[in-house]
């Protein structure tokens, strides 16, 4: 049996729909646990609309599944294709659903090499998947060697090596049990194994951040009517797109729209006012804007700081306080036609908050939107970060990776709480450090070994 | 020596092999080669090195008993010999999971030597010949016998096993004598004729300890070290055979601060330190002088006093191997509790001597450079009788399979320890003689003493190792125990009966009736346990029987997980590499890629995956290329 791979095949960033590809016997299986609608029979090559689940049974997206059997399809084996819709956020977690269900992460160029090797290309296209190879190997090889000083790099070694004095102190135990060296107890292995775990698991959240930096951010800007949302997104994105009138609710729907700010790429979503009202398209627009800060990591609200707060603006306060969103600006807005709001009371409310006072209209626009552009950065601690580094698929691969040597570590512990042989479990511990050696490039040697003689005084 | 420069009166004798060497490789060797009907010659410089065991008075130990297991399994002779000659026996590791027990037992060295001796004697085609090699023939560059001097034996195949004999030193302190260990004659011509073949040879070194008069030790100082009450012997011939023997013990004590003064004041006087060693030692078997002075945090060492046999006064202290000047060494054992006034019958030395680069030898232990000579033991960079004895007896299996014409035999990582030993040889190479650890096993809980026969037997059989006899009753012990987990697997006790039995065996209660197989996976219940709920007539298992199936049965899950992890292997090890493929030739092979896998010239894609400096997108590179050339053979037929 061969592995089964996965990889997102469409290219990264928003688009109407992104397709995530899976090649190999599990093709099937992977189907009828994603696939929330799937029927008993499923006929090969037939589009089936539906949801996909998640582990916990939660709806990921709709999406179409088609089947194929090999040998006809593209890698000459079982494919599926799942074309969901074209949010990263989706389809990176379609992707990790995947791979939970017993799919491993796709090599640069394996779906091609699969294809090759199965027969589904002539001879004078192996060139060409060498290349292919060749250069992804190259440019992987390159963002390990650029990752080399960098801190998931150094964070994954520290941990690696105090996995690795736990494998050599279980190697010394097994190998040596004659030696004049303690046999170290399961409560410390356990403990030695539950910081390393702890760490893993600690990386694994910041590597959301360095996802971000890669995939963008998606930003609600919300507020009632006629606050200058739409002028906040013109700024930002430095053209004007949308309609600017004083009638409030002009904005009728929602607008995506993509920016670059400090290098990180942005989906902002202007949202309709919010506003009680018989109107259904107004009311709709609030439901939209519920949607929006749902769908969103970040909120923007855009309050006129000239007025006191009225009803509306405490709607949306609520709708944002509820939402539980923990990345939240506060634009103060039209400055230049005085303060009347105070931005402790805003603090009061949204305690999560930063806030800035600006102007978005007129001459202040340009001001405005970069102080805007730096507060979005500031609450990311993104200024600098290099979005050029790595790619979707090389991210994705670590985080597969930690997660593994999370899924791994907590096992050993499980193990050994349980009172399991320890070569049995000294195993996990060892799937848990190559995982980890996979993230840095590392091949794995002796180290073990070498580290068990450099500790440890052996021999007879 | 040219094969057309000899002269019919210069021959003294015609043999399909000739063993260079009569050690623990060279009676694997001979042994194998003479029972696959090959006629055999074992040549040693002096009787007396026989099997001689010049260093631990030992065999087994954590990995090293597992090799003997499998030696004993494809009908080797080491484990027979020990399990006759042995004095103490323990099993080590027995607080862990069955894949790490370890057996080891305290050799009795003469008995050992002479119980060797007396089956060579014994066996068809086999000839012991007292005399040195100081040349190979060749002709056509193929091995085609041996000299001494100026007489020739003939052999179609040759299996060099010299061990430390090969241009042996002795360095005791400043002193450096020309010599093989145990002051037995080196051999000084071999090394440089097959040098000058183009094998490429190299100095490695080793050492042991004194060795001390039984009388003179104070035994009231020291813990003493017993032997199991219940004995379990290596052969599988001898399994569940009990034995009553009177075990004797070894003794534990420590080095002191005084100890450790005593060699730090005098380490400039140590040979391994002074510069005259060129030889690289083992990092696992450090002299007393290095365990000092690189803990030098640690307090005290451990020694084991070992006797070496019952009909001799001398004992081995374990742990305590040294190149000091003999006056330096009497001072620093006599500061150790029970060795104050012990009178030193023979001291401490190193010992250098001549190997070869193993990564000049094919998988099947043959060389490279030289077609018909193989090549195992220290001779190989390796170190330990075990690890010598493995590749004796698969150069000896390959060196007669190569003469009938068959495939070489070579064992997977997943397959046996001695498939990992050759592998890592050949493969990774080593820098230092190389001894087995179970670490260095992937697949550790599939390679266990308890099923060595199952992995081994059945291909030593077709190889022709195995005898009739071994042969048949691995059949019988493999149909008891698959038979048994059969019946298991259908036999259901009841769940009232079933119920009743868990709660007094400690165990949750079940609410399902399963059956006996199920019930034997809880950790608290043995096979002898399921006697009280099994109402059929339950087959009589032997100890080994009955081991071997708890262990199939409790560690399943987990052995199926690894059998997983080989199946990914067997998919790179099926894909076969060709010898005459020229790998500067493959473009998108990185450079040290190219050149690793020209030196190296491995026989499937899976050992070029375990090739340092050879990437995984390198391998990917050889797929393709192996398909393309497939292709291009389909097209052009």
């Amino acid at each position: 049996m061969s592995d089964t791979i996965t990889a997102i095949s469409t290219a990264p960033g928003e688009a109407g729909i992104g397709i995530v590809r899976i090649s190999g016997d599990k093709s099937l299986d992977i189907m009828k646990t994603l696939f929330v609608e799937c029927p008993e029979e499923v006929r090969a090559r037939h589009a089936y609309f539906g949801h996909v689940k998640d582990k916990d049974g939660s709806i990921i997206d709709e999406a179409i599944f088609i089947l194929m059997k090999g040998p006809n399809s593209y890698t000459g084996e079982d494919m599926l294709e799942i074309q969901a819709h074209g949010s990263n956020v989706a389809l990176r977690d379609i992707l990790r659903e995947s791979i939970r269900a017993g799919a491993r992460m796709a090599e640069a160029g394996e779906f091609t090499k699969l294809a090759f090797l199965n027969g589904k290309m002539d001879l004078s296209q192996a060139e060409a998947v060498i290349d292919i190879i060749k250069a992804k190997t190259d440019l992987t090889l390159g963002i390990a060697e650029s990752q080399k000083e960098g801190r998931l790099s150094q964070a994954v070694s520290s941990i690696r090596l105090s996995l690795l004095d736990i494998l050599a102190q279980m190697a010394v135990n097994i190998d040596y049990p004659d030696e004049d060296i303690e046999q170290e107890t399961y409560e410390a292995y356990i403990t030695d194994l539950r910081i390393a775990l702890a760490d893993v698991n600690d990386i694994l959240r910041t590597s959301t951040v360095g996802r971000i930096a890669r995939e963008g951010i998606r930003v609600a800007i919300i507020g009632k009517p006629n606050v200058g949302k739409s002028s906040l997104m013109n700024a930002l994105l430095g053209e004007g797109r949308v309609i600017v009138t004083d009638i409030p609710g002009t904005t009728r729907d929602t607008v995506e729209e993509s920016a670059n700010i400090d290098g990180i790429p942005m989906v902002l979503i202007d949202t309709a006012g919010i506003r009680e009202t018989d109107d259904t398209v107004e009311r709709i627009g609030i439901d939209r804007t519920r949607d929006a800060l749902r769908e969103s990591e970040m909120a923007v609200l855009v309050i006129d700081g000239s007025k006191a707060l009225d009803e509306e603006d405490e709607a949306v306060i609520n709708l944002l306080s509820y939402s539980g969103k923990d990345r939240v600006l506060v634009v103060l807005n039209k400055s230049d036609q005085g303060a009347v709001v105070d931005a402790d009371s805003i603090r009061a409310k949204l305690p999560n908050a930063k806030i800035i006072t600006t102007t978005l209209v007129g001459l202040g626009a340009l001001e405005g939107s970069s102080l805007v552009a730096d507060a979005i950065s500031e609450i990311y601690n993104i200024k600098g970060i290099n979005v050029r580094e790595s790619t979707i698929v090389t991210s994705e691969r670590h985080i597969a990776a930690l997660e593994a040597a999370a899924d791994n570590l907590e096992q050993s512990i499980y193990l050994l709480e349980d009172g399991e042989a320890l070569e049995i479990t000294e195993l996990n511990v060892h799937y848990a450090y190559d995982e980890l050696g996979t993230i840095i490039g590392e091949a794995v040697g002796d180290e073990i070994i070498d580290t068990v003689f450099s500790k440890f005084c052996l021999g007879k | 020596m040219k094969f057309e420069d000899i002269k019919e009166s210069m021959i003294k004798g015609d043999y399909d092999v000739a063993v260079i060497g009569a050690g623990h490789a060279g009676c694997e060797a001979g042994l194998v080669c003479a029972r696959m009907g090959m006629k055999t010659a074992m040549f040693c410089t002096d009787i007396e090195s026989v099997a001689m065991m010049p260093c631990n008075p030992s065999i087994g130990g954590t990995g090293k008993g597992h090799l003997v297991f499998e030696i004993d399994a494809l009908g080797g002779e080491m484990g027979v010999n020990i399990d006759k000659t042995f004095i103490q026996s323990k099993m080590l590791n027995t607080s862990k999971g069955p894949a790490v027990h370890s057996l080891r037992a305290q050799a009795d060295k003469e008995q050992y030597h002479l119980e060797m001796l007396k089956t060579i004697e014994d066996t068809n085609n086999l000839d012991l010949i007292e005399a040195e090699i100081t040349d190979v023939i060749l002709k056509d560059g193929r091995i085609a016998g041996v000299m001494v001097g100026t007489d020739a034996y003939t052999a179609r195949a040759a299996v060099v096993c010299t061990g430390t004999f090969l241009g042996g030193k002795i360095f005791i302190g400043k002193n450096v004598t020309v010599s093989g260990p145990a002051g037995l004659p080196p051999s000084t011509e071999l090394a440089d004729n097959i040098a000058a073949l183009g094998i490429p040879l190299r100095r490695f070194k080793t050492g042991t300890p004194a060795r001390m008069l039984r009388d003179t030790l104070d035994y009231s100082v020291m813990k003493e070290q017993k032997g199991d009450e219940r004995i379990t012997p290596f052969s599988f011939l001898n399994e569940d055979k009990e034995y009553d023997k009177e075990q004797i013990s070894c003794w534990l004590s420590y080095t002191n601060a005084e100890t450790h003064k005593i060699i730090l004041d005098n380490l400039d006087k140590s040979a391994m330190y002074s510069g005259d060693i060129v030889g690289v030692g083992p990092r696992y078997c450090p002299s007393i002088e290095d365990k000092v002075s690189r803990f030098k945090d640690r307090e005290r060492h451990q020694l084991f006093v070992e006797p070496e046999g019952l009909n001799t006064d001398w004992m081995y202290i374990q742990g305590m191997s040294s190149s000091l000047p003999e006056d330096v060494q009497a001072d620093f054992y006599s500061t150790i509790p029970g060795l104050e006034n012990a009178t030193i019958v023979s001291p401490a030395y190193a010992i250098e001597y001549d190997c070869t680069d193993s990564l000049s030898l094919k998988p099947s232990l043959e060389s490279k450079i030289v077609p018909g000579l193989f090549c195992a033991g220290q001779f190989n960079g390796s170190s330990g009788y075990e690890e010598a004895a493995s590749q004796g007896l698969i150069a000896g299996i390959n060196a007669a399979a190569s003469l009938k014409g068959m495939e070489p035999l070579v064992l997977g990582r997943d397959q046996a320890y001695i498939g990992v030993l050759i592998d890592d040889l050949v493969t990774k190479g080593t820098n230092e003689p190389y001894r087995i650890m179970t670490s260095r096993a992937e697949y550790r809980l599939l390679l266990r003493q308890d099923n060595a026969d199952r992995r081994l037997t059945e291909i030593g059989y077709e190889y022709g190792s195995v005898s009739e006899e071994r042969y048949q009753k691995y059949c019988i012990k493999k149909e008891h125990v698959d038979s048994e987990l059969e019946r298991m697997k259908k036999m259901r006790p009841g769940l009232v009966k079933l119920q009743k039995f868990l709660i007094n065996h400690g165990c949750k209660a079940n609410e399902e009736n399963i059956t006996l197989y199920e019930v034997l996976k809880r950790p608290e219940i043995k096979y002898a346990d399921l006697e009280e709920i099994d109402d059929e007539t339950r087959p009589v298992l032997t100890r080994s029987e009955a081991f071997e199936l708890e262990v199939m049965v409790k560690y399943e899950g987990y052995i199926a997980k690894q059998l997983q992890e080989v199946e990914k292997l067997h998919k790179l090890e099926r894909r076969k590499l060709r010898e005459d493929i020229d790998y500067s030739s493959i473009g998108g092979l990185r450079l040290e890629a190219q050149q690793k896998l020209n030196s190296i010239k491995p026989i499937t894609v899976g050992q070029a995956s375990r090739i340092s400096g050879v990437s995984p997108a390198d391998i990917n590179v050889l797929l393709i290329y192996l398909e393309k050339e497939a292709r291009e053979r389909r097209e052009q037929n």
